[in-house]
């Protein structure tokens, strides 16, 4: 499987001179790689780690960050039945309207809208963060180099910083951030959250489920991008090995 | 038809169809019985492989055009809801993002094996300034579409490349703004982009039909670059070539559809999933890799071209200069100069010519009214560069004059084509890397600047020398006679 990675790897670079090579010496550490169900052509999502995932982003990062990309809806794909889904839902408020009056009104959120975010609009979720925003998380994983396992490292790579590096207020200390400062506060703690499937209640555990969370948000459909891959690969494999003999048969009578 | 000649058919259906309208005929005429030399490698399969690329991007790009939106508050999201809620939406667009790399792959494949084997001696040139003219097309398409997305590479990407137009004197701030619809990269650009992202595919179409109908004229060359000269030397397009062609692109399928199913983002880059920010630039603003070793090519003229040595470049193609203005003089004076015929040595005018403008290079600024004399601003340089290395190719057939076709036979100019191969992968690592990266301790614009050197080197001097100077090994007497040799050697190998 190693060995398999690094042919893939090598051969990206040789084909495609991937413009990620730009970024293999940047100035952050390389973001260390994690163990995830989803990895290579047959990983899949491990849906208790993407409903504890959820419960981490519904308590702790959906205070800031917004994931104005998905409906409570796709929750569906978590394993939830559309009663649960409809209870999630029913805990956020949304303003819906005009209705026959004109006028908004605010009603309990459905499966059929979009999540909630924290802040009206990018100008309030500054003011309410030190003129930092917070970037949606939708596609986090996708929009950052390394994925699930950059988050990861950006949740558990909080430090004291350096004696050179002088933090301003707002500012703190980040091993695998570019650059090294990062407006957000260490967001996570050992038992902050209570998980229910006897899970580990530490940091790490937090951060591997929002990640895994996070790379479903951002692809949701990759369990069937991946299974239909494989059939399109099969497929076309027997059809060239047909396609093969079918020339080999053709050209008999030159060679 | 004209010569009122036309073979029947026996399906009832088909007969009657071709006697109003001879598609039928057609279509035998030039994919049935076409005669194709018979001794074509798998390189040869990548035009029709290109033609398979170029259809696929089309139909999946006009199925994302019924979804998308073009409009800078929009565009990012209605991607993401191709991608999330669009049925199947996941699968087309990512067919058409890695289809885009693999269509340049075929493509850069077929552009070099066309170098390596002469294809476009003559009498091919114009199916070959054909092929550099998609090339270009493509460049533009491929351009334009990764502006859709409006994510921040679409962004900042349109904005540097538009921006290299403003490097042109007088004209080209105006052009920029036109380009712009405005005083930066906005609304109306993304709209205008749209719209030629729609329509230029169709112009490549158009370009290709023209290419095929070319090819069509003169056949295809092949890996030994000699004429087929009589029925033993060439196979009818079908059924031999449709069934070679067909495995070949089964083969390349199988690696696009690795990409489109198992890691297709690989080949994009993180920052386009980020919405387009004007207020944010990007750390490294890096173009798609098939654009790497231009982008190399534009990043690597740092210096100023004095006036010396314009004049040194001048001198080198002075012979072309010359034989240009004896043909303006002759139709319109009547009169004839002495021109330079193809053998003519020209070494010494290249040669010269490279040591003015190396030596003007070297004094720049010291000597006044010469070296000190800017003509062309080091900006502009790398513009005229970039867009140079491609419009080179176009003279190809003019550059390289030498009888030969093939690089079989032609070992020097094999061994300095395949450095040139080497070269220009080199260049496209260069243009992946930061401008102030670093290579073996030395700065990587070095190797950078060298890289190119060689690149323009090959074109304007490697292949003009050679022309004059390169014996070349004996050629075989037909196609015919070297694929029985070859299978005779095989076969003693064998025993």
């Amino acid at each position: 499987m190693d060995n398999m990675k690094h042919a893939i790897r090598f051969f990206l670079v040789i084909l495609a001179l991937s413009p990620a090579m730009a970024y293999a010496a940047g100035d952050a550490p390389h973001a260390p790689e994690q163990d995830w169900s989803f990895s290579g052509p047959f990983g899949t999502y491990d849906k208790a780690s993407l409903q504890r995932g959820l419960l981490v982003y519904r308590q702790v990062c959906a205070v800031c960050h917004s994931m104005k990309h998905l409906f409570y809806r796709d929750l569906e794909a978590l394993g939830y039945d559309e009663g649960q889904i409809k209870a999630i839902a029913a805990e956020y408020t949304v303003t819906d309207g005009p209705d026959d009056e004109g006028e908004m009104f605010e009603r309990p959120a459905r499966p059929s809208d979009k999540f909630k975010s924290p802040f009206a609009n990018e100008k309030q979720a500054k003011a309410a963060n030190n003129g930092a925003l917070p970037p949606d998380l939708s596609l986090i994983t996708k929009a950052r180099h390394g994925g699930a396992d950059y988050v990861h490292a950006i949740l558990t790579g909080y430090e004291e910083a350096p004696e050179h590096v002088e933090l301003l207020p707002g500012q703190n200390y980040n091993k695998y951030m570019p650059g090294h400062i990062i407006a957000m506060a260490s967001p996570l703690m050992d038992d902050q959250i209570a998980y229910e499937d006897g899970s580990p209640q530490t940091v790490d555990q937090y951060a591997k489920d929002v990640a895994h969370f996070l790379t479903w948000a951002a692809d949701p459909y990759m369990e069937d991008r991946k299974r239909t891959g494989i059939k399109v690969i099969l497929f076309l494999l027997a059809f060239a090995a047909v396609m093969y003999a079918v020339k080999r048969k053709t050209w008999a009578d030159q060679h | 038809m004209a010569s009122g000649k036309r073979e029947s058919f026996d399906n009832p259906v088909v007969e009657w169809i071709d006697s109003r309208l001879p598609l039928f005929t057609l279509m035998n005429k030039e994919y049935g019985v076409f005669p194709v030399p018979k001794n074509f490698n798998y390189f040869w399969n990548f035009g029709a492989i290109a033609s398979f690329m170029l259809i696929t991007m089309i139909v999946t790009g006009i199925i994302l055009a019924m979804q998308y939106t073009a409009n800078i508050h929009m565009a990012f999201d209605s991607v993401e809801r191709i991608m999330r809620d669009v049925n199947f939406g996941w699968l087309i667009r990512y067919i058409h993002m890695n289809g885009a790399s693999f269509f340049f792959i075929a493509v850069y494949i077929h552009i070099f094996r066309g170098m390596f084997y002469g294809s476009y001696k003559a009498p091919r040139e114009i199916l070959w300034i054909l092929g550099v003219i998609i090339f270009l097309l493509m460049m533009a398409t491929a351009f334009i579409g990764y502006v859709l997305p409006w994510g921040q590479m679409s962004y900042w990407g349109a904005t540097v490349i538009t921006n290299l137009f403003s490097a042109f004197p007088i004209i080209g701030e105006p052009i920029v703004t036109w380009l712009w619809g405005g005083f930066s990269v906005d609304n109306p650009t993304l709209n205008r982009f749209f719209a030629l992202h729609y329509l230029l595919p169709f112009i490549i179409f158009a370009v290709v039909f023209l290419h095929v109908w070319a090819l069509h004229v003169c056949g295809s060359n092949n890996p030994l670059g000699i004429e087929p000269q009589d029925k033993k030397d060439t196979l009818p397009f079908h059924p031999y070539y449709t069934m070679k062609d067909s495995f070949g692109l089964l083969v390349f399928l199988i690696l696009f559809c690795a990409f489109v199913f198992f890691m297709p983002d690989a080949l994009g880059h993180p920052d386009n999933y980020i919405p387009a920010n004007p207020l944010v630039t990007p750390a490294h603003i890096v173009p798609e890799w098939y654009f790497l070793p231009f982008y190399a090519i534009l990043r690597a003229i740092t210096f100023d071209t004095n006036l010396v040595m314009l004049g040194g470049f001048g001198l080198m193609f002075m012979p072309f200069f010359w034989n240009v203005l004896a043909m303006l003089v002759k139709q319109f004076a009547k009169m004839d100069l002495p021109r330079f015929k193809a053998m003519t040595p020209k070494a010494p005018f290249l040669i010269g010519g490279l040591v003015v403008a190396g030596a003007g290079f070297a004094l720049s600024g010291l000597i006044p009214l010469l070296t000190d004399v800017t003509i062309i601003e080091a900006k502009l340089g790398g513009v005229l560069a970039m867009f140079g290395a491609i419009v080179l190719w176009i003279f190809m057939p003019w550059l390289d004059s030498h009888p030969v076709r093939s690089a079989m036979f032609r070992p020097v100019f094999k061994t300095l084509f395949l450095i040139l191969v080497v070269d220009f992968i080199f260049l496209g690592y260069v243009g992946s890397q930061p401008a102030d990266a670093m290579l073996v301790g030395l700065p990587l614009s070095i190797f950078g600047l060298i890289a190119t050197a060689y690149y323009f080197a090959f074109f304007v001097v490697v292949l003009p020398i050679l022309s004059v100077t390169e014996q070349g090994k004996p050629l075989p007497k037909s196609i015919h006679d070297a694929v029985l040799s070859q299978h005779k050697a095989a076969k003693a190998a064998k025993k």
